[in-house]
């Protein structure tokens, strides 16, 4: 374990400086982002690397250099492990002068960032991790939920499924704060809309064979089979699901977190027909596909952006406008400042924050095309329907956010 | 219909079939590991690696030169094996007068060298490969759905482990492999070319691991990660079995497939730790492992 530290350690790199004059009210002079998530396990491909270029992306676009404002991104790996993860940020925000953490996926992991983010008044920007928690019982005056949360994934996927007569449901739940969040707001949505839960199983995270879970799944004889997963464990049990021929029988699978590269890393003929629910397409209007023929470019293998990397983007974009404000990059006076604003970029359009953290704009609920509808490269979703903004997450009441 | 503690019993056939097909993974790969320990005294820690390197090697032949799953099997261990032998020859031979410590600490390094390096070239999200169309669909065995292509992993890795046992244990070959482990100065006075054996071994162990990386490959997702989750479970799997017992790492092997599969079903969220409180048991009563010999 020592040796997988160090090497962490050593992954920890400066890697932009703009050019330009530092206005006095920021600290040291430099607007220090810290960027980490999972750079080398099951999330990798959804955050990872494609996160910091995104960011990269946010520094240029805002003209950051131009302005005068002088910007550093360093980045991390936390592995998906909550004292890895607390070990780095205490470090970054102690020693390194980090002045806001982005991204944080895995839930576990941006629940601990977030109660040390909120000691030592920094500002936190999630927009990788998935739990409503965030905005909820566990939200903060220094933490912002960007780009999804599972209540917006349980009400938009698990409403939709059940009015289309999927009423009787089955969860296979990654065992952690994430899985249990997905959960308990799918299980409501599906309890609401008149449906019933057959059963569930907690798989540990991450996993690799979903055969005995999935048999477990197969034996409940619920319509419905709920993915509350992700990444690769999502993948392997689609994939898995097939073999066991679960969909031929008669039983449906919902993929309650499902991103793009997910899709792609499925393929279209396995992936068919999965009906989930993201708040980023690529292919949704001109600005979308202009982001992403750029973020291509630069992205590891070429990937295209997952909603988390969007949303990466929107993030960091708003947040330097906040400063560009109030002239300060004090954690809590900006976390304020970006709530007073709206908010308008090129990726999700007008929108707004919160009191409690909230960011708020559309979600889509998505198909995937089969692969005779699919015209090239990443052509993979067809838009069923557009959630607003406004409905699209949990009412601010329903949070429990003290705020 | 019976139930036992509130299983249906036909379910749990089911499970038992599901945990003897993921012991076949563990046997197979603990095998190797201890063919390899027994003669080279090498904590192979790079094993999971060779096995993700097989798994890929099958899909890059599918994908670059349209060389299916079952040529595949052929070409892969032998292909994964020769790395296995540069490996050693460049490497590993420099390591066996030191402690075992440093062989450990030069495996695992190599590992995380490989695992980054496919990472980087092909992402962690993984690759399909298809499962081969003679083995694709299945047949329902009244108590479950069973897929062709895993009752195919279950018959060839007990081939495969049974060959291997009768090999070593039952041929002169493996007669000069275990005096070899025994005493090498005496088999190398008899000239026999002790040096060589253990090369050829080195390599015989990684092909093992690159053939159940093969196996895998339709199975799971072919991603970097994907050995270096499983070696860590394989290697309790070596230690209850005892270090270096051939026949205990199969049956260990499989066993321990078992009782996993039945955690599945009893208390699913301790799936993953179950192997490792049985590790803890043993190895305070029988410290050197269940089938193993205390040097």
């Amino acid at each position: 374990m020592k040796l997988k530290r160090t090497l962490i350690a050593a992954a920890i790199a400066a890697t932009f400086v703009t050019a330009g004059t530092a206005s006095a009210q920021v600290s040291d002079g430099v607007i220090k982002i810290g960027v980490m998530n999972d750079m080398s396990g099951v999330y990798a491909d959804l955050t990872g690397m494609g996160s910091v270029v995104a960011a990269r992306m946010a520094v240029e676009d805002f003209g950051a250099a131009k302005k005068g404002m002088k910007v550093e991104i360093v980045f991390a790996d936390h592995q998906n492990k909550p004292d890895v993860g607390s070990n780095i940020v205490n470090q970054w925000y102690d020693v390194d002068k980090v002045d806001a953490v982005f991204d944080v996926p895995t839930s576990s992991v941006a629940l601990a960032v977030n109660e040390i983010t909120r000691k030592k008044g920094k500002a936190f920007l999630v927009s990788g991790a998935a739990t409503s928690d965030l905005t909820g019982k566990a939200c903060s005056p220094n933490t912002i939920h960007w780009t999804y949360d599972t209540w917006m994934l349980a009400n938009g996927t698990g409403s939709a499924i059940v009015k289309t007569g999927g009423n009787t449901w089955f969860f296979l739940t990654a065992d952690y704060a994430f899985g249990h969040a997905l959960e308990r707001d799918t299980e409501a949505v599906v309890l609401k809309s008149g449906g019933k839960v057959l059963g569930k199983v907690r798989h540990p995270f991450p996993g690799q064979d979903f055969s005995s879970f999935l048999l477990q799944a197969q034996a409940s004889k619920a319509k419905i089979i709920g993915l509350a997963n992700a990444g690769g464990d999502t993948i392997n049990s689609i994939k898995q699901a097939a073999e066991f021929g679960i969909v031929k029988g008669g039983q449906n699978l919902a993929g309650l977190l499902v991103f793009l590269p997910d899709i792609h890393a499925l393929g279209l003929q396995t992936a068919q027909g999965l009906i989930f629910t993201e708040t980023f397409y690529w292919d949704l209007n001109p600005q979308t596909r202009a982001f992403t023929k750029r973020f291509s470019a630069l992205s590891p293998r070429n990937l295209y952006p997952s909603m988390i990397h969007a949303g990466m983007y929107s993030a960091v974009i708003h947040y330097l406008k906040a400063i560009e404000a109030i002239k300060t990059d004090d954690g809590t006076k900006v976390i304020a400042q970006m709530k007073k604003m709206p908010t308008n970029d090129p990726l999700f359009g007008k929108g707004s924050i919160r009191a409690d953290g909230r960011k708020l704009h559309p979600a889509y609920l998505v198909e995937v095309k089969k692969p005779s509808e699919s015209k090239g490269p990443w052509d993979y979703y067809k838009v069923r329907a557009t959630i607003p903004a406004n409905e699209a997450f949990r009412p601010e009441k329903d949070g429990g956010c003290k705020l | 219909m019976d139930t036992i503690f509130g299983v249906p019993t036909q379910a749990l056939f089911g499970q038992l079939l599901i945990g003897l097909i993921n012991g076949s993974f563990y046997a197979l790969l603990s095998l190797g590991l201890a063919v390899i320990f027994g003669l080279l005294n090498i904590i192979n820690f790079t094993h999971g690696a060779q096995y993700m390197m097989g798994a890929f090697c099958a899909y890059l032949l599918v994908s670059k030169a349209g060389i299916g799953y079952w040529w595949a099997l052929a070409i892969v261990p032998p292909v994964v094996g020769a790395t296995g032998v540069i490996i050693e020859r460049l490497m590993l031979s420099r390591l066996y007068r030191l402690d075992h410590l440093y062989g450990l600490l030069l495996t695992f390094g190599l590992a995380l060298i490989i695992q980054g390096l496919f990472r980087n070239e092909y992402g962690s999200s993984g690759l399909p490969y298809p499962i081969p169309g003679e083995l694709s669909g299945g047949r329902n065995l009244g108590f479950m759905f069973l897929p062709n292509y895993r009752a195919w992993v279950i018959v060839a890795s007990l081939a495969v482990c049974l060959g291997t046992w009768f090999v070593i244990e039952k041929t002169k070959l493996g007669s000069y492999l275990r005096a070899a482990t025994e005493n090498p100065a005496l088999v190398q006075a008899f000239g026999i070319n002790v040096p060589r054996m253990i090369t050829l071994t080195y390599g015989f162990g990684v092909a093992l691991a690159a053939f159940a990386g093969v196996m895998a490959a339709p199975i799971y997702q072919v991603s970097p990660q994907m050995g270096a989750d499983l070696i860590i479970v394989v290697f309790a799997v070596v230690v209850i079995g005892g270090m270096g017992s051939i026949m205990g790492s199969i049956i260990t092997g499989f066993a321990l497939g078992l009782i996993e599969g039945l955690t599945k079903v009893f208390y699913p969220e301790a799936s993953n730790t179950v192997i490792f409180v049985i590790m803890a048991i043993v190895l305070m009563f029988k410290p050197a492992g269940l089938f193993g010999t205390q040097k």
